[in-house]
Order: C-alpha cells, then sequence, then structure tokens
C-alpha cells in the first residue's frame, strides 16, 4: 500500500542538500529514482541560508485581459508567499485564474499591476531577455497536454532546453539519459512522443523540467490527460522531487482529492481572487493554520 | 543558443515541410538563374568588346618619347626637365623601361617614308618596324594571308592590304573581306621588292664639339620577299598601323635607317629611339607604368581613357541586366517571407513550448532567421548552377546563329568566380533579409497565446 508522506513529517532543513532522501514506500516510483543520480546543486533553497525563506512571493498581483469591451480580471489583487520546499496546489474552478497566476509565476506573462517576485527580483520588471533566462534556470513546466514537440525523439525534447542553455552536445545527452532514465524512460530514448502513452510522455516532459536543475516545478494540470492509475505515477515522480530535492511545485489542479493527497498547501482561488489558503498538518488535517514546524522568520 | 544548435535545428525544420520549402528554394534559384544568366552575358559582352579593343593593341601600349624631341611640345610642363637635362631615349632606358612591373616588351617604334619598288614601278610609303613578339600575342595580323615573317631579321616583308592594292594596281571595292585579300595575296607572296632607303652611319670617330655626334647618311637598298598580306585598318590609332609596309624591327634597326626626328645620336655612338611601344601586360597597370616612365624622365601616353566610356556604358549595361535579374529573385524573397509566416502559424505552438522551456526571442528568431539563410544558400548554389547552364544555352544558340549568318563564333557569356560567389551571397543576403519579418514576429510570439492555440 501506498504511504504518503506530508510535507510537516519531513524536518525543516530538507531543503539542504544532505536532506536527499527517497520516498519508501512506492515501488513504482522508487526503482524510476534509483535508477538515476538526482541532481543535488543549485537550488534556490540550498543557496539561501534560511530554510524557510521564501520561494515565490505574489504582492497584489493582476492580470487583466481586454476581451472586446468587457475587462477580464483574471487575476485579481493575489499576495502570497511560498517558502522554499513547498508543495502547493493551486485549486478553483475553470476561469478562476488559477493557471493565469501560475503563467504569471512561469514568467510567461507579465501582471498588469503589482509584483510577482523570486529570487529577490520582480519579474514584472525583468526585461523580455532576462525572463527568458529565468523560465531556463529556474522554473521548470509540466503541461496537461505535455507538450513536448513531435517531430523530436524523447532524448531531443529532453535535451532541448539545455540548448537554450548552451550546454556542451556530450554532456546534454549524457544528462538528457540520465534524466530520462530517472523517470524510467530509458529503454524509450529514440522514440518520438505520438508513440508513447499518456503516463509515458508527461513523465518525459516531466525528465524535461527538471534537466536544467530548476528551483521551482510549475504544474498546470499535469495529471489532467490521464488515467488515475498513471496519475498518481506522476504525482509519486512530483512528490518525489519535492521530498527528495527540496524543489519547490506549485500545481494547478481542480481535483481536491488529488491536492489534499500531495499537496501541503492549498490556495483557492475564485474569479481571480484568493479566498481561502490552507495547510496540511502532520496528521493530514487541514485547517486555516500554518503547521509550527514550517514556520520561519519572516 | 550555439550556431551548431540553430543550424541543425533550422536544418530539421526545413525538412520537417520539405516539399514546402523545397518549392520556395527553387524560386529563389530560379532568380538567382536569372541575374546570373544576365549578368554573364553582361560580362561576356563587355569581355568580347574589350578582346576586340585590345587585339587592336589600343588599350595595353604605353607610347615614351624622349623630352629631348623638340617637336613633342604635348608634354612640356614648366616644372618638366628641360631638354637637355632629359635622359636620351636609348637602349640601356629601354631596358630599364622593360624591367617596370606590368611591362612586357619595350621596343623602339621605327618608321621612316621610303621609296619602295615593285616590278620596276616606285611607290611612295610609310614603312615600320614589328617586333617578333607580334606573331603570337598580337591579333593585329588577324586574318593575314601568307605568314608571318620566319626570324626576328629575316629580310621579309608583310603589305597592309591597300598597298597590295596599290601594287597591283587594284582599285578598292567596298565591302571587302578575308576573302579578297586572299585574292590579293596569291599573286604576292614569295615575290620580291626593292626598299631604297637612308642608312644613317656614325663617324667612327667622336666629333670633337661633343654633344651631337657626327653622322653621314648613305643611300642603300635591300631586297626584301613578300611573305604576308594583312587587313590592318589604315586609319587605326597605333602607329604601326598606319604604315603599309612591315619589316621585322631588328632588320630595321639593323638597317640604320635614318628617321625623322631622331636628332641626337649620342657621342658613344649607341642608338636613340624616336619613341618606344611599351606592352603592359594588363590595361589596368597602364597608369603606374606611365608614371614609372614620366619619372625617369620621359614623356609617356596612352589612349587608356579612350576606354573609360566603353567601359561605362558596361557598367550602365550590368546595371540594368542586374536590375532585371534581380527582380525574379525579389518575388522569390516574397515568397520567403510567405514560406516562414506559414511556418510560424504552423509552429506556433512549438513555439510556444520553446519559450516555455526558456527560449530567448533571439534564439527562435534566429531558427526562423537560419531557415531563411539556409534556403538562400541552396536557392544561390542551385540558381548559379542553373544560371550557368542558362548562360550556356543561350551562348551555344547564339553561336549557331552566327555560323548560319557565316559570323566567327563569338564567347558572349562568361561566369568568373566573384560572379559566382557574390549570386550566393547575394542570395543569402536577400533571403536573410526576407527572414527579418518572420523572424522578429517569431520572436515577439507571446507563448501564453502560442500554447493555449490548439
Amino acid at each position: 500500500m501506498l504511504k504518503t508522506h506530508g510535507p510537516g513529517e519531513h524536518p525543516p532543513d530538507r531543503c539542504s542538500a544532505q536532506a536527499v532522501q527517497l520516498p519508501t514506500a512506492y515501488t513504482d516510483t522508487r526503482t524510476i529514482l534509483r535508477s538515476g543520480n538526482l541532481p543535488t546543486t543549485g537550488h534556490l533553497c540550498m543557496k539561501l541560508s534560511e530554510p524557510n525563506s521564501l520561494a515565490v512571493r505574489t504582492e497584489n498581483v493582476c492580470r487583466h485581459y481586454q476581451m472586446g469591451e468587457t475587462l477580464v480580471r483574471a487575476v485579481d489583487g493575489v499576495s502570497i508567499d511560498i517558502r522554499c520546499g513547498e508543495f502547493v496546489a493551486l485549486l478553483g474552478a475553470s476561469g478562476s485564474g488559477k493557471s493565469s497566476l501560475l503563467n504569471l509565476i512561469a514568467g510567461l506573462d507579465r501582471p498588469t499591476s503589482g509584483a510577482v517576485i523570486v529570487k529577490e527580483s520582480n519579474l514584472a520588471t525583468l526585461s523580455r531577455e532576462e525572463l527568458a533566462k529565468y523560465r531556463l534556470r529556474t522554473v521548470g513546466m509540466v503541461f496537461q497536454s505535455f507538450n513536448l514537440i513531435p517531430s523530436m525523439s524523447l532524448l531531443e525534447n529532453v535535451e532541448l532546453p539545455m540548448r537554450f542553455a548552451e550546454v556542451d552536445r556530450r554532456e546534454r545527452s549524457m544528462l538528457a539519459r540520465q534524466s530520462l532514465e530517472r523517470v524510467g524512460l530509458s529503454a524509450r530514448l529514440s522514440h518520438r512522443p505520438t508513440e508513447l502513452s499518456g503516463g509515458e510522455q508527461q513523465r518525459a516532459s516531466l525528465a524535461r523540467a527538471l534537466i536544467n536543475r530548476p528551483q521551482l516545478l510549475l504544474a498546470d494540470e499535469p495529471t489532467g490527460n490521464l488515467d488515475s492509475r498513471t496519475g498518481t505515477e506522476i504525482m509519486e515522480l512530483i512528490r518525489s522531487f519535492n521530498q527528495s530535492l527540496g524543489m519547490t511545485v506549485i500545481m494547478v489542479t481542480h481535483e481536491h482529492v488529488l491536492a489534499e493527497k500531495y499537496a501541503g498547501r492549498m490556495l483557492h482561488l475564485a474569479d481571480g481572487k484568493l479566498v481561502a489558503d490552507l495547510y496540511k498538518d502532520g496528521a493530514g488535517k487541514i485547517s486555516e493554520a500554518q503547521p509550527t514546524a514550517r514556520e520561519g522568520p519572516q | 543558443m550555439k550556431f551548431y544548435d540553430v543550424t541543425e535545428l533550422a536544418v530539421r525544420n526545413l525538412r520537417e515541410s520539405v516539399f514546402r520549402n523545397s518549392l520556395t528554394t527553387i524560386g529563389i534559384s530560379v532568380g538567382v538563374a536569372s541575374l546570373v544568366a544576365m549578368l554573364s552575358l553582361g560580362i561576356g559582352l563587355q569581355q568580347l568588346a574589350s578582346r576586340r579593343l585590345q587585339k587592336s593593341g589600343l588599350f595595353d601600349t604605353v607610347v615614351a618619347t624622349s623630352r629631348r624631341d623638340l617637336r613633342n611640345f604635348r608634354e612640356q610642363r614648366e616644372d618638366a626637365p628641360t631638354p637637355a637635362d632629359s635622359p636620351a631615349l636609348d637602349e640601356s632606358a629601354r631596358q630599364r623601361i622593360e624591367q617596370l612591373p606590368g611591362v612586357v616588351e619595350a621596343y623602339p617604334d621605327i618608321r621612316f617614308v621610303t621609296e619602295v619598288r615593285f616590278d620596276d614601278k616606285p611607290h611612295l610609303t610609310m614603312v615600320a618596324g614589328v617586333p617578333f613578339s607580334a606573331k603570337n600575342n598580337n591579333d593585329a595580323f588577324e586574318g593575314m594571308q601568307g605568314s608571318f615573317f620566319t626570324s626576328d631579321a629575316a629580310s621579309e616583308v608583310i603589305l597592309q592590304k591597300s598597298f597590295a592594292e596599290e601594287l597591283l594596281g587594284i582599285k578598292p571595292k567596298p565591302g571587302d573581306d578575308v576573302t579578297a585579300i586572299a585574292s590579293l595575296a596569291k599573286p604576292l607572296l614569295g615575290k620580291e621588292l626593292t626598299m631604297r632607303y637612308a642608312e644613317r652611319t656614325t663617324s667612327s670617330a667622336p666629333a670633337e664639339t661633343g654633344g651631337e655626334g657626327a653622322y653621314s647618311v648613305v643611300s642603300r637598298q635591300q631586297t626584301l620577299k613578300i611573305v604576308g598580306v594583312t587587313d590592318l585598318d589604315p586609319d587605326g590609332m597605333r602607329g604601326t598601323a598606319r604604315a603599309r609596309v612591315f619589316l621585322p624591327l631588328k632588320l630595321a634597326q639593323e638597317l640604320h635607317i635614318m628617321q625623322p626626328g631622331l636628332r641626337d645620336a649620342t657621342t658613344s655612338g649607341a642608338p636613340t629611339y624616336t619613341s618606344l611601344s611599351i606592352r603592359v601586360g594588363n590595361p589596368n597597370q597602364i597608369p603606374a607604368v606611365e608614371d614609372a616612365i614620366k619619372k625617369m624622365g620621359f614623356s609617356a601616353f596612352s589612349l587608356v581613357d579612350a576606354t573609360r566610356n566603353m567601359r561605362q556604358f558596361f557598367a550602365v549595361l550590368d546595371g540594368f541586366l542586374a536590375i532585371f535579374g534581380s527582380l525574379a529573385l525579389a518575388v522569390a524573397s516574397i515568397g520567403i517571407v510567405n514560406t516562414l509566416v506559414m511556418a510560424i502559424l504552423e509552429r506556433r505552438r512549438e513555439i510556444g513550448i520553446m519559450k516555455a522551456l526558456g527560449a530567448s526571442d533571439i534564439d527562435v528568431g534566429s531558427l526562423f532567421f537560419a531557415e531563411a539563410g539556409a534556403m538562400g544558400l541552396v536557392g544561390g548554389a542551385l540558381g548559379v548552377t542553373l544560371g550557368w547552364v542558362i548562360g550556356h544555352v543561350i551562348n551555344f544558340g547564339t553561336n549557331i546563329y552566327l555560323q548560319h549568318q557565316n559570323f566567327p563564333p563569338a564567347q558572349i557569356w562568361s561566369v568568373p568566380l566573384w560572379l559566382v560567389l557574390s549570386a550566393i551571397a547575394f542570395s543569402i543576403i536577400v533571403s536573410l533579409l526576407s527572414g527579418l519579418y518572420p523572424a522578429f514576429r517569431a520572436a515577439r510570439l507571446d507563448p501564453v497565446q502560442a500554447l493555449r492555440y490548439e
């Protein structure tokens, strides 16, 4: 049976490099994780002295669109602090603004007003070039529709971000192989995405998201196109990255069960506004109170 | 992104829709081909015209004269050395001039008016010495009947057509061509004529007065065998062309014929020359050679300026041909824009993914830019080949026509290496320019919109 680990069960210093610890119970994922070396450097939290330091902060962030004559307030004044190593689920009905908020944090979009602060820099004020570098170095993204490039093999797909990072060709190939091994796809390196199942595609897309060793893993409905079994597989992988690497995960989902099972914190959005900010404690009880173990100086 | 990665991804993308990109590339190659065909014709015609002019010997020759020759006022300037200071145009000067860079040969102009007897009838005419090198490198004797001199000092003579007519008592008919020369040559070749001339003999002892050496003039005659009849234009601008009887130059020198204007034989008795003809390997070197000769203290002039008008004409012609040729390339460049804009629409999602993964505007833009450049390179190379073939065909067709019209074949078409390289470079530049807009559009694509698009 699968055993779940709530974030509260982990020592507060799990952001540090020594804290790499594999989850114990899931047979599938364990084999997957054993097969490759996990990246152990380059993470935001490891660079910061405070384990509970902020990974992402939004200050009254707004994203408004003009649709014909009506103004759509996709994100309307959201202020949140997400600490390093947190596993956050963004919940809400369609059109509640959760994907828009994720795009703002991903640096794919710019806020109409307010600030999105990551690594002490406000994404709203970065140049296009700096934003691209931010997406390249700091963020790994996973999408509902996988978004692998169909004309490329899995290996090439995973190598692609390293091309933008100007990684040497030989190193690139080696790292991509390792990354695909890590998600259990070592036998599928030369396959095209269309030749794979949805679960395999999403695993490849996770391997790609992690290839440049990002500090933030942003997932937009990662299980939306998957059946529940493969969805669980993917979620276990994501959780393992969160727990073993101290990677901050922000996941958009509308499945409450999934969010409650895996995330340590649930942000509910409605009409672009934050309506609830719930934490799960060590016993799995959900409340508005932050678990004490996670409180740090702010 | 590294250059290698950009290239690899661009080539991969081009191969993804190979049919459409091939059509665009063929469009470019047709444009380049028309440009190359037009320009190769322009260049070929220019070369044909230059060859014809060079055959006349007008444009590769500098004529040097001594400033001592008081008849030569043309080059006299106040700052020029006085005639007395200027050096003599003698054998050592000739040798020094021949050593100048770019000079192929320098030979004295020997020409004089004298009496020639044929069939016991006297004929007064201008006689000129011809360097033996004219046999190989000067097409002035093109279409000559008979043969060139057997040696540099043979007692042989070549007659100009009008003089041959005079000797035979034939009235010239308009429109005479090569065949007429053959009929003139028949009764003359192998016959002998006698040239009467005045020999200038330098006295063995130098004159006490110094300066100008003493000499005497002796009347002589020389029997010469007619070996050729040629078509040289008597109105040609070059000195030798105006003469109607041609001797081997060395023979003419050895005869020590008294020439007008040769006033100052040196005390040493070495011959000095009225003027030297200096043949230059490349007409472009003429100004430099002219300057060098002037620095040596001689007067020099050439007819190179006369070609300026011709070159101007061809520059304008080439310009027009290039504009017409480029029209097809302009159309092709619109094809590139069209293809790449289509590609952006098709690959919208892919661009969005790349941006989400961290591709910068420059990364995305350079991909499209590289695709345009690659199409330009391939199209340029194909186009040059195609243009070369078209030029060949035009040349072939023209020569068939010329043959039917009883004209000698001519090379009216030429594809020099610089044209090949610049056509390919031009094709790449035009393609890159066409790629600018699609590249900019792709680079500025909003990733959120692109990823939403299904």
